[in-house]
């Protein structure tokens, strides 16, 4: 088992990702449309020094060179026969990878549904009828080397959901169902953004999908499924948890709280970011969280419980690091 | 040689007529063509200080939205800043967009095109003079008030595009998205009215002898310009309307949970917002068009491949729209079909492109600002379309799409398309309305500040999406890797702004607005806004025998200045132009023009006053207001139609031009047509919302409503039709009483209103309302549509009963009665459309 990516660490390390996520894929549907931004840069950069070079002509050129430019050929030439040419080829290239990149994923791909919200993600592992078998928030796991069928919906506004290293990006629109397949090849911690404008905080709506080994993921997921031990679930914090309102919004499986409102705390203990993907998960920065969401992450649904006492966030921090 | 008219074109070959004219000719077009003076300018109507008004109008809207733009680009220089707060910058966007697109770009190439087009076609001023001094204020006094919402933090935050739900009651409870519809529905106003004049004043008021082949291509431009936005504009007035409607009575357009969809507003705005791009580039490709020939001292290369590509631009970017939507979920074969259109269309931008480098190689380019401002902005435009093309592939819009690549090739599009094209349009034309020509040394200056700050701001903006930055966020987190290259954007854009600062400066220094006695032709260039002026635009109208008159016939100008050729004098003592045939410009009739009125300006204070209370939820002086400027229209009204004592006029040669006629070839029944083609567009992106929603949410489609309702409804509407029809027909009966049409005209409109009112009713009894669902809501719009055109078939009623009473209506055929029997007879027609389509497709 490779720990350094099954278990949280301390620091920061969900931003583990290149500069340039677009141009480094990491699976075959993100893998084929680099190659496309690649050829159709160079297109770009070509026709772009064809029509330079013409101007550079018509404006310092000779005057041989400039009669030979001049006149309708130029624009039946240039504007016509050659666009029509390079276009028509990309458009057939364009078109079959369209059709590829939405092929059917095969039976029994793992399925996972996520719902945009304001401003986090709701995820919920299904099984083959469409069941959730697990719910988490704002962070996917998935074995690698096979896709993975990604359910989006959403239960406000329009979301949309952009991991650039894994696939392309498509909306969350409620009263739709829109099926995007993802996969990634190697394991790592790929980033992503909601990319649809959805009002206030949507500039810290942010996502980390995780990808393990097939072996790993399965230890990871039959951790997760073990039973809790007392010591987590009843820790000193439970108790401050229900007087303090958080079940009001709040589940977390095996416990009395099952709030339905905000992000599923069953497994936030083992989650690597707080606040959907914009803070590393700690102690510090759970209990600056519970404190003070809103000038983290101003127009949240989550008050800011400043009535709570330094030694209460505390004790909240610790019961909820201990719920992995 | 054939006649479109009857009319004998050898009649013009006398022109220029030698014979001297009569002394006092000018003074007397002077006195009638003389603004008002002081605060009574704002009663002016003429196109040369309404153009200028609004060309300064927009460009003021170009600077707000700007330093917007500088605000954002502060705020995002480095990651997570406080300089604006998450609530103003997301205002601050939606107001950037929204401003630069619906206050400042379309406007502001409806204004040249206001201020060019009767210089360029030697017509007095556009044949609707009032109208475009009301769309003038209506946009002023509204885009203000618009703009102001940003001071007191009510400004619209939904993005300019303002999706659903997003911006529904739900999740956008404050006025602020009802300000955005507001403004909204000023630029809907003034567009259209802008649109009807353009397209008239190309078709209708060109010299005589400019043949479609002889007109400038900057017309050519101007007229697929007005079309498109007759075609796209109606979709964008539906729906904010439909948003409107949702938002204040609950009628579920975009609710998913009750039959309505919200990729109904995506197809629907973009329906307008794409052909909107192009409803941008083209007048500003007309105009390079024009300039690169002048520029160049050569004619335009591929002239007619040039017209082809405008017509063919607009015909196409109406199949593109969806290419906005390709991370929606669409069906693979919609995809395919949205993106192969989408790059068709830029085949003919790169027509246009080449045409401007053929003729930059036929012709010895001059080096100066306007120049450097055109190649500037072609080399943008070029590298713009480039990325556009990429975006159109689908896949690697799956990526780029809502990142800042888009934002990086929209600014390349619309800067490279317009704003560099508008710069040196303002070069190249200040000459033309200024005393002074604007400084060559301050120009460069500001081109290549403006040229280096626009590469340095958007060429990075690129690679900051494929780092997968996306579009509209108010910050980011330090570790993205996202801090330098934004740095590097912020720097660009004060390097951009200091352009326009230059820009100005040189305004300041140089600037002069002069009606009559401006700089003149200082580039040389060869169509006829380059002769000579006065107040009443030329002193006589020349005879136009090519393309550019004059660089052809060196001696038009002092002809036209000496008054040898057409209506060198005013023979009615009114102002006036001459109204030539659409297609050959065959002299058809002299149309006597409206003369400065304070009743636009009010009409236009008080439609805004309209808009404005009912945003701010004050609903009994806002209906008042909305009375108030229903009154100024009509009192306006009341004016026009006039007929003068002289019945036919000589306009010089012996050419004799009646001074009223009616029908298809007065220009008040091609801008009542042209209203009609709104109204029904207007109808028929309802009618597409309806079936639409039929076919996304068919299970909320009920079949309440039976056909007995239409056995009732359709009857009624065509007796309405019939009612019409025979009051015209009695109007041509001169043995008929006085208030014989009239009234018929008044049953006319009451059994159109019954018919409506009784649809309601029926659909009211069959228990579905508006609020039920998709079906009631779109059901229920339509027929609210139709009451409004019943609502002003009754107010045209009482209009030509007070006109009868006053024996304004003359017969045998009158042109205020023709057109309102032409808007009933429509009406009629769209009322029984809707009773049988909304039955037809029950569920």
């Amino acid at each position: 088992m490779s720990p350094p990516i099954s278990t949280r660490r301390a620091g920061s390390d969900m931003n583990v990702q290149s500069i340039i996520p677009v141009f480094d894929p990491a699976g075959p549907y993100a893998g084929s449309i680099t190659t496309l931004s690649w050829v159709l840069i160079a297109m770009a950069a070509g026709v772009f020094a064809i029509v330079l070079a013409a101007l550079w002509i018509a404006l310092f050129g000779s005057a041989r060179l400039k009669a030979r430019l001049g006149g309708p050929v130029l624009v039946w030439a240039g504007g016509i026969v050659f666009p029509v040419v390079v276009l028509t080829l990309l458009l057939v290239y364009g078109l079959s990878l369209t059709r590829n990149l939405t092929a059917p994923v095969p039976e029994g791909a793992m399925r996972v549904r996520i719902t945009g919200e304001m401003w986090w993600w709701r995820v919920a592992y299904l099984d083959r009828q469409g069941r959730a078998t697990m719910t988490d928030a704002n962070e996917l796991h998935i074995p690698t080397g096979q896709p993975v069928l990604l359910e989006l919906e959403s239960n406000d506004v329009i979301h949309s959901f952009w991991v650039p290293r894994l696939s392309g990006k498509l909306d969350m629109v409620p009263g739709r169902r829109n099926r995007l397949p993802i996969q990634a090849d190697r394991p790592g911690v790929y980033a992503g953004q909601c990319a649809e404008y959805c009002g206030g905080p949507h500039a810290l709506m942010g996502f980390v999908v995780v990808a393990h080994t097939p072996a790993d993921f399965a230890a990871f997921m039959a951790a997760r499924r073990a039973p809790r031990s007392a010591a987590a679930r009843d820790g000193a914090g439970a108790a401050l948890f229900r007087q303090s309102g958080c079940a009001a919004c709040h589940r977390i499986a095996g416990t009395a709280a099952n709030g339905a409102a905000g992000p599923d705390l069953t497994h936030v203990g083992s989650r690597r970011s707080l606040g959907a993907g914009i803070l590393p998960n700690n102690k510090g920065t759970m209990i600056g969280w519970i404190g003070d969401s809103q000038s983290i992450k101003p127009g949240n649904r989550m008050p800011s419980y400043k009535m709570l006492s330094a030694q209460q966030l505390d004790r909240l921090a610790t019961y909820l690091d201990a719920q992995k | 040689m054939t006649s479109e008219t009857g009319f004998d074109p050898a009649l013009l070959d006398q022109f220029p007529i030698r014979a001297p004219r009569p002394e006092g000719e000018v003074e007397e077009l002077e006195r009638i063509w003389a603004a008002p003076k002081g605060l009574a300018l704002l009663t002016a109507v003429n196109n040369n200080y309404i153009g200028f008004f609004y060309v300064a109008t927009a460009f003021l809207f170009f600077l707000l939205a700007g330093l917007l733009a500088l605000g954002m680009r502060v705020q995002l220089a480095l990651p997570l800043q406080g300089i604006l707060p998450q609530d103003t910058y997301n205002q601050f966007f939606t107001m950037h967009g929204t401003v630069m697109m619906f206050l400042f770009a379309v406007p502001m190439v409806e204004a040249i095109g206001v201020m060019l087009l009767p210089q360029m076609l030697a017509a007095r001023d556009l044949p609707f003079p009032r109208l475009s001094a009301y769309a003038f204020w209506a946009y002023f006094v509204g885009g203000l008030c618009f703009f102001a919402s940003l001071f007191v933090g009510l400004a619209p935050d939904g993005g300019w595009f303002m999706y659903p739900p997003y911006t529904s009651m739900a999740y956008s409870p404050g006025i602020n998205a009802d300000f955005w519809l507001l403004g909204i529905g000023f630029i809907e106003i003034s567009a259209i009215a802008g649109a009807i004049e353009i397209i008239v004043g190309v078709l209708r008021t060109r010299a005589p002898g400019m043949t479609l082949a002889r007109m400038p291509v900057y017309a050519w431009a101007m007229l697929v310009f007005g079309v498109m936005i007759i075609i796209a504009f109606p979709s964008v007035i539906l729906c904010t309307l439909l948003l409107e409607i949702e938002r204040a009575f609950d009628w579920p357009f975009f609710d998913p949970t009750r039959g309505g969809d919200a990729l109904l507003w995506q197809h629907l705005f973009w329906f307008f917002g794409h052909p909107e791009v192009y409803i941008i580039f083209l007048p500003a490709s007309g105009l390079v068009s024009m300039m690169v020939a002048t520029m160049a001292r050569t004619r335009l290369v591929g002239h007619s491949f040039v017209v082809l590509a405008f017509l063919a631009t607009g015909f196409i970017s109406f199949g593109v729209w969806a290419h906005h939507m390709f991370t929606t979920g669409m069906p693979n074969l919609s995809v395919g079909f949205f993106s192969a259109a989408s790059m068709a269309v830029s085949v003919p931008a790169g027509i246009q492109v080449f045409a401007w480098i053929g003729t930059l190689a036929v012709g010895k380019p001059r080096y100066n600002a306007p120049t450097l401002f055109m190649i500037g902005g072609l080399i943008i435009f070029v590298m713009g379309g480039l990325t556009g093309v990429m975006v159109a592939m689908v896949p690697f819009d799956w990526q780029a799409h809502d990142s800042y690549f888009i934002v990086a090739h929209l600014h390349y599009v619309l800067i490279g398309g317009m704003v560099f094209p508008l710069f040196a349009a303002f070069y190249y034309w200040t000459p033309m309305t200024s005393s002074r020509a604007l400084s060559e040394r301050l120009g460069q200056w500001s081109f290549w500040l403006m040229f280096a700050g626009m590469h340095l701001t958007f060429l990075p903006m690129h690679l900051t999406g494929f780092m997968g930055m996306p579009r509209r966020v108010y910050t980011y987190l330090p570790d993205r890797g996202w801090t330098l290259i934004n740095m590097i954007s912020t720097i660009g854009a004060f390097v951009l702004a200091a352009g326009v600062l230059v820009f100005l400066f040189d305004l300041a220094r140089n600037f002069r607005f002069t009606v009559d006695d401006d700089a003149g032709n200082v580039y040389k260039g060869g169509t006829l806004e380059w002769l000579p002026t006065g107040l009443y635009s030329t002193r006589s109208i020349p005879v136009v025998r090519s393309r550019e008159p004059l660089w052809d016939d060196p001696a038009i100008c002092e002809d036209v200045e000496k008054g040898r050729y057409l209506l060198p004098n005013a023979p009615t003592g009114k102002r006036e132009t001459i109204i030539t045939s659409p297609l050959r410009a065959e002299p058809e009739y002299l149309q006597i023009m409206p003369g400065p009125s304070p009743w636009p300006l009010l009409a236009a204070v008080f439609t805004a006053g309209f808009f404005l209370l009912l945003t701010v939820q004050a609903y009994g002086i806002g209906f008042v207001s909305g009375v108030i400027a229903i009154l100024c229209v009509l009192r306006w009204l009341w004016d026009t139609d006039r007929v003068v004592k002289e019945e036919e006029v000589d306009v010089g040669g012996g050419i004799l031009l009646p001074t009223y006629v009616t029908g298809p070839r007065s220009h008040g029944w091609w801008a009542m047509v042209i209203l009609l083609i709104v109204i029904g567009m207007i109808f028929v992106m309802g009618l597409f919302s309806f079936f639409y929603l039929y076919g996304v949410q068919p299970d909320f489609w009920t079949a309440p409503a039976g056909w007995e309702g239409a056995a009732v409804v359709v009857p009624l509407y065509a007796l309405a039709a019939g009612l019409a029809w025979l009051a015209r027909f009695m109007l041509a009966r001169e043995a008929t009483q006085l208030w014989t049409p009239g009234v018929l005209y008044l049953c006319a409109a009451i059994a159109l209103t019954a018919a409506v009112g009784g649809d309601i009713l029926f659909w009211q009894a069959s228990g579905l309302m508006p609020q039920d669902s998709g079906q009631g809501a779109t059901i229920y719009v339509l027929l609210a549509l139709e009451a409004m055109l019943a609502g002003i078939a009754l107010l045209m009623a009482a209009y030509l009963s007070a006109r009868n009473s006053r024996a304004m209506i003359v017969r045998p055929r009158n042109n205020s009665m023709d057109l309102c029997v032409l808007f009933l007879l429509y009406a009629a027609a769209q009322g029984a459309l809707t009773a049988i389509v909304t039955r037809a497709f029950g569920g």
